[in-house]
């Protein structure tokens, strides 16, 4: 029965778009976390969204979810800034900052949101197909 | 006189799995909407039904457990969509807007054929029961 597919379908799309959520959260949260050294400075990250190949090959080629690869980080320069009297400054007198460019992530974060809510209506729309068919015969 | 439910009935059961069919490529898209690369699906509805009515099923007939389950759907109705944008700037084809519309449109078509099938069932109930019932 391929509207249950639906509901798998709009699932994946749910936990993909929640993890973008989640590393847009943690950019926003650390864009001005302050370090003293490059290797030791936040770096902004992404989700790398993929198609599920894998239920390809089961013979489902034409409806496929959406999952995360992994999470990689922005490779971005740092910013670098001269600041001798910061608690944080290194020998040089220079702090680090990440590099998070926070407008960037607040469009993320809203192109996210939005995309979660539009898998979580299609899964609603779903159910209230499915419901009408249970009811089938039955008014 | 014996009822034919195949007959009552007409075509609106292979139309509802259709629809379902369609809804399911449609969600796969909209969960892609983001995916670099993904290129957006679409079905062919007159040919799926016409497939869907006429259970064309070309395959080889499984005669024993270890046979392999060999199904070769010729193009089961499934084809890219011609994108309104041709480049996106990440090779992703899916116009959010386009789909969601069309899954709305094909839930409502879902729902019309439930609606004929329910009078259809409705009728025979009363033929059945002499509108006793």
């Amino acid at each position: 029965m391929s509207l249950f597919n639906v509901f798998d379908i709009s699932a994946t799309g749910m936990s993909a778009q929640s993890v973008r959520l989640n590393t847009t959260a943690s950019n926003i949260a650390n864009a001005d976390s302050v370090s003293s050294s490059v290797d030791k400075t936040y770096r902004a990250r992404h989700p790398v969204f993929a198609a599920e190949m894998q239920k390809a090959a089961a013979g489902q080629e034409e409806s496929v979810g959406v999952k995360v690869l992994g999470i990689v980080e922005s490779d971005k320069p740092l910013n670098i800034e001269y600041s001798p009297g910061h608690p944080m400054a290194d020998a040089g007198g220079y702090i680090y900052k990440p590099n998070v460019n926070v407008i960037e992530e607040m469009t993320n974060m809203i192109s996210a949101s939005r995309s979660y809510q539009t898998n979580i209506q299609l899964a609603e729309s779903a159910k209230n197909m499915l419901n009408k068919t249970l009811m089938l015969g039955q008014r | 006189m014996a009822i034919s439910f195949e007959k009552a009935f007409g075509i609106h059961p292979q139309s509802l799995q259709v629809r379902a069919k369609n809804a399911e490529v449609i969600a796969a898209n909209i969960a892609n909407a983001d995916t670099p690369g993904y290129k957006a699906k679409g079905l062919d509805f007159k040919a799926a039904l016409a497939q869907a009515a006429s259970k064309q099923q070309s395959g080889m007939s499984k005669t024993h457990a270890k046979h392999f389950d060999i199904r070769t759907e010729i193009n089961n109705g499934v084809d890219y969509r011609v994108p309104n944008q041709a480049d996106t700037g990440d090779g992703n084809t899916v116009d959010a807007q386009v789909e969601r519309n069309l899954y709305l449109e094909n839930s409502m078509k879902y729902q019309a054929s439930l609606q004929f099938l329910t009078g259809k069932i409705k009728g025979l109930k009363k033929a059945i029961t002499g509108g006793q019932g």
